[in-house]
């Protein structure tokens, strides 16, 4: 007799834990054919109400770990991903991919990761200035997580679509709210697995799968998410800049297929920082007519 | 022979206003021409020091802007973004020259039309103004340099609208960056300070910048309105009230339309007891009564550590004596004209809140004209977080002191506003310096200073106080298309 | 309590930030001063001004001479003031104080092994008790900059406390030398140390070192001057001495005393330049805020 198998239960994750939406509510994963392949949680506003409180409480522990340390916990991710290639793959075969674009989007995600996680501690030697300004002081300007960053994942792809986009808005030490592909949710949450294994702190990302015309709104009018971020949904862009008037949430909006391989870079982690200037005077005494 | 105890005054040193030329009626600036709004209508600007009449603008309607805006495009397509960039740098080093000839007019001016100290006109405002242009002609050639692997273009056409408190300066931070960087101009002044925006229109046509270039049209909020809704411009930069701010990312939502938001503040000022306190009480001075208090980032919520807020609120009060309020063309005034009755009406509002609200007052004792639209240095002690005068902006001269006990308590309390624009440390220890400069939610910190700016400084802020960056190698991403 | 005891009472020094003190200094040097401020505030120049010879070729000759032009600064133009005093070498005080009589113009006298200070303790006393003993209204003393700069603070405290008991009636004007001093924060420190230790006046420099009495330094001063006042109710004077030699930088001083002091410290009680070439330049501003005319040094005597 064939051994009857343990099916997964796929919950949200959120404040570093895996709970079921508080709302009870589910909805099904369809494979392309349409029949069911996993009822996921149907997350409401009050699970991205918990969620935004968990990233706000996580982004110190995250943007204060050291850059250094950030780029390890990213290589990390790349790392766990690597030994669950097989899970991924066919889970994206389960929602309708070919084998080889499978193991390509798969593998294309952990090379993406660990090139994110080269960029940690480099990103700000690249942007940062020391302006010389014309006064006596020194003047410094330098780049600073703006926040808690609201994502919508990119609906076209499961895996790398997410990667893309996360890891630079992570790498700058930001804490995230993920709003996972709707039609193609599986690997988000097996990602928050990887996740939640790889020592980045719990809240830090938070996914929450469910349908995303119910969940813009309160995320994008949410006043504590600092900047969002989402890619197509060209139909919602009106409305998600409505909605993020309030609290002068920073807008990032792309319309990329993120399976082309210049879909990575220095910008996508700089959308998502902020610039602070320092200033501090400089005592200028002795030495001044010194010619070395 | 010992000499007489009388107080010794200065006497009035007015700056003459004999070398400046304004004329009585002022037209739009479009397509290189001055032209007449097809609006037929005027409104009058007058001096805040003593409400009289200077001269009258033009109201630009809808036709104007669509003219001005059609003017700014033809001339992006047809000479500014085919022309090489190394000559598009000489002709901004060309305005940054003529306007430095021209300084002094340009000072005068400002102060008349503002109510600005001349001092502050001459010695600040103008200069950085010369400067802007000066730091973003040499950008012009040398934008690949900024923006490593990226190809880089201009955006097009771009709206800019600018408050009154800085009516040059802002104009210059708006017009500089966006020529360089090789985009056309229409912009607005705000009603209250059009003039030297005009002059500005009057050096850009002697310098012989191609017609259409830049265009500068004058009029009300619906004038603005009509900029931020024009369907052929591509980026709209603000720089005013975040109320307003908020109106126009509205207006834009799902637009293509980029845009740069500096908005309002309540920016935090931290005295440790350890700071060196005169520098200190400088730094609050200047952070406050600076430009009467019409400054964005003006440190308008003082916080002084308890161990010595006897003593700074000492040394502040005996600091405010020496202020001199009046006639901003007085080489000798500190605090100027309020811009406006409405602004003064505003100042004033929240001053009787101040005391409705419990809180002690303190004004200079000084003499204060009596034409004209003047707020005494203005400060509020026994004031609470929670207190209304703590968490508004009010854009004038008035400060909020509270103190604080611990560093942990005063990060909490500075961050704890919806702006982040600015905030002033002031310690001797370096460590904590660091430690503040860090923590402290907001886009420009100044440690052991307050209220400096310079071309090449990046300057702008977090969360309500707006984004994007003005200045620096940073504020030209703002007017560039990155891909 | 003995002066000496008081050091235990020496409040810590407030750090200076020279880039503030720079700003600060520039807003009163863009004070515009005209008409007839200009007028009154020229005038009480040349009243506070300690007229001053220190040199090793200083003569009864030079002194006599020195002490006739404080009195008569320029006499073709009626109603100016004098000095108020001549400030020389104690072995010149006897003269000097005979020189002066009755006019109101002050001796004072350099001691404490002026200008390096580098004596023991009983010479500089000695030195003082013969400036006082020859008729010094006031004494111009220097502080030990090489024990101030090793850290013996309390030394250098001690040795101003018992100069002031030697001076008896003659008021003690501390030199700090601040050009050896090197930084504001030296400057502020050893300020409150002299004012606690008894000092009527605190000086800036001998005018032997360079740089000498800078606004900054001198503002420096001021503010410790302005503390020590606020917390005890006790004014202490000032006397920038050394490289004000125009009008306008003296202007400037004045606008800055008027500002962080107040107007009770413009007097020659309060405040004093000590400075040979001044009081000319004045004059010389004088008559042409008079006369409208630029005028000659040709027609304004040296002594």
């Amino acid at each position: 007799m064939k051994r009857v198998e343990i099916l997964k239960t796929y919950k949200i994750y959120s404040g570093g834990k895996f709970p079921r939406t508080e709302s009870g509510r589910y909805y099904m994963a369809l494979d392309k054919k349409g029949n069911p392949i996993a009822n996921m949680c149907l997350g409401s506003r009050k699970d991205v109400r918990n969620a935004v409180v968990s990233a706000r409480k996580a982004l110190g522990a995250w943007s204060g770990k050291t850059a250094f340390n950030r780029s390890q916990i990213l290589y990390r991710i790349a790392e766990v991903i690597e030994g669950r290639k097989s899970q991924f793959v066919e889970e994206l075969i389960l929602q309708g991919s070919q084998k080889n674009s499978a193991i390509k989007e798969v593998e294309d995600s952990i090379d993406r990761i660990v090139y994110y996680a080269g960029w940690c501690d480099k990103f700000c030697q690249i942007g940062s200035s020391v302006n010389p300004v014309s006064s006596s002081h020194f003047n410094f300007s330098t780049y600073e997580p703006v926040g808690v960053v609201g994502l919508i994942a990119p609906q076209d792809s499961s895996l790398l679509g997410l990667v893309s986009l996360l890891m630079p808005i992570i790498a700058g030490g930001n804490t995230c709210v993920v709003l996972a592909n709707e039609s193609l949710p599986l690997c988000s949450i097996t990602f928050s697995e990887v996740l939640h294994a790889s020592d980045v702190p719990g809240g830090a990302v938070n996914i929450i799968t469910g349908h995303i015309s119910e969940l813009i709104k309160p995320l994008s009018t949410h006043m504590d998410v600092n900047a969002l971020a989402f890619s197509g949904l060209n139909e919602l862009k009106k409305e998600i800049d409505l909605f993020s008037v309030e609290n002068l949430k920073r807008v990032r909006s792309y319309d990329l297929n993120w399976k082309n391989t210049d879909t990575q870079g220095l910008h996508y982690i700089t959308d998502f920082q902020e610039v602070k200037t320092t200033w501090h005077p400089i005592e200028n005494i002795g030495g001044a007519t010194s010619t070395y | 022979m010992t000499s007489k105890n009388k107080n010794w005054e200065y006497s009035p040193s007015l700056e003459s206003t004999g070398h400046i030329k304004l004329k009585k009626k002022y037209d739009l600036f479009i397509n290189g021409k001055w032209t007449k709004s097809s609006s037929k209508k005027y409104f009058k600007t007058i001096n805040p020091n003593d409400e009289k009449l200077i001269a009258e603008i033009s109201h630009a309607n809808q036709n104007d802007v669509d003219l001005a805006v059609k003017s700014a495009r033809k001339a992006y397509d047809t000479v500014w973004s085919k022309m090489p960039a190394n000559e598009r740098g000489k002709y901004i080093y060309r305005i940054a020259r003529i306007m430095q000839e021209r300084a002094k007019e340009l000072a005068v001016i400002e102060s008349l039309d503002s109510g600005k100290p001349i001092r502050e006109a001459r010695d600040i405002d103008i200069p950085l103004a010369c400067n802007h242009f000066f730091y973003y002609a040499g950008w012009a050639d040398k934008l690949d340099y900024a923006f490593p692997n990226r190809k880089i273009s201009p955006l097009g056409v771009a709206g800019q609208i600018i408050p009154w408190n800085f009516p040059l300066l802002m104009a210059a931070w708006k017009i500089a960056p966006a020529l360089a960087a090789g985009n056309t101009v229409v912009l607005k002044p705000a009603e209250t300070t059009s003039l030297t925006a005009l002059k500005l229109a009057e050096i850009i046509e002697e310098s012989g910048l191609p017609a259409g270039v830049v265009n500068i049209i004058t009029g009300h909020g619906d004038t603005g309105a009509s900029i931020v809704n024009h369907p052929d411009i591509n980026k709209i930069a603000f720089t005013g009230s975040t109320g307003v701010g908020k109106i126009i990312q509205k207006a834009i939502a799902g637009t293509d339309k980029k845009a740069t938001l500096e908005l309002g503040g309540k920016s935090a000022n931290i005295i440790f007891d350890d700071a060196p306190l005169d520098q200190a009480i400088e730094g609050i001075v200047n952070g406050i009564f600076f430009n009467q208090g019409h400054v964005c980032c003006a440190g308008s919520r003082l916080f002084v550590q308890e161990n010595i807020a006897d003593k700074v609120i000492r040394k502040l009060k005996h600091r405010m004596k020496s202020l001199v309020v009046g006639n901003p063309l007085d080489k000798n005034t500190d605090v100027g004209a309020i811009n406006s009755k409405d602004q003064l009406q505003i100042i004033n509002k929240y001053i009787k809140l101040g005391k409705k609200e419990g809180a002690e007052l303190y004004q200079s004792t000084c003499s204060i004209p009596k034409k004209g639209f003047f707020c005494p240095p203005t400060i509020f002690t026994n004031v609470a977080q929670s207190s209304i005068l703590v968490q508004e902006e009010i854009f004038g001269p008035v400060l909020t002191i509270q103190t604080f006990r611990t560093v942990d308590e005063v990060i909490q309390k500075a961050n704890n506003t919806p702006y982040g624009l600015a905030a002033g440390v002031w310690t001797d220890k370096g460590a904590r310096i660091f430690n503040l400069t860090t923590k402290l939610k907001a886009g420009v910190v100044w440690a052991n200073t307050y209220n400096k700016f310079d071309p090449a400084s990046p300057f702008g802020g977090y969360k309500e106080s707006g984004f994007g960056r003005e200045g620096g190698m940073h504020g030209l991403s703002a007017y560039l298309k990155l891909s | 309590m003995k002066n000496q005891n008081k050091f235990n009472l020496l409040p810590l020094s407030p750090t200076v930030d020279k880039v503030g003190v720079e700003e600060r200094v520039s807003r009163f040097q863009k004070r515009s001063i005209k008409t007839n401020s200009k007028m009154d505030g020229l005038k009480m120049v040349l009243n506070m001004i300690d007229l001053t010879t220190l040199e090793g070729k200083d003569t009864p000759g030079k002194v006599r001479q020195m002490c006739y032009k404080a009195i008569h600064l320029h006499d073709s133009f009626p109603g100016l003031p004098t000095v108020a005093a001549v400030c020389v070498y104690p072995s010149m005080v006897g003269l000097a104080k005979s020189m002066v009589k009755d006019s109101g113009v002050k001796v004072a006298s350099v001691s404490t092994a002026f200008p390096s200070g580098q004596a023991p303790l009983d010479v500089k006393i000695t030195d003082t008790k013969y400036a006082v003993e020859q008729g010094a209204d006031e004494i111009d003393m220097v502080i030990s900059r090489g024990k101030f700069l090793a850290g013996e603070y309390s030394f250098v405290f001690d040795e101003i406390a018992q100069i002031k008991e030697v001076c008896g009636e003659a008021r003690l004007k501390v030199i700090l030398e601040t050009g050896e001093l090197a930084t504001l924060d030296n400057v502020r420190k050893a300020s409150d140390l002299a004012i606690y230790a008894g000092a009527d006046f605190i000086k800036t420099s001998t005018g032997k070192i360079q740089p000498a009495a800078t606004m900054q330094v001198t503002y420096t001063m001021l503010m410790a001057i302005r503390d020590y006042y606020d917390e005890t109710g006790i004014m202490v004077g000032m006397k920038p001495a050394g490289g004000i030699s125009n009008s306008k930088l003296a202007l400037h001083n004045l606008v800055m005393v008027k500002e962080l002091l107040g107007d009770e410290w413009l007097t020659n009680e309060w405040f004093r330049f000590g400075a040979s070439s001044l009081a000319n330049d004045v004059l010389m501003q004088i008559l042409k805020t008079d006369t409208g005319k630029y005028q000659s040094s040709d027609y304004f005597t040296i002594d």
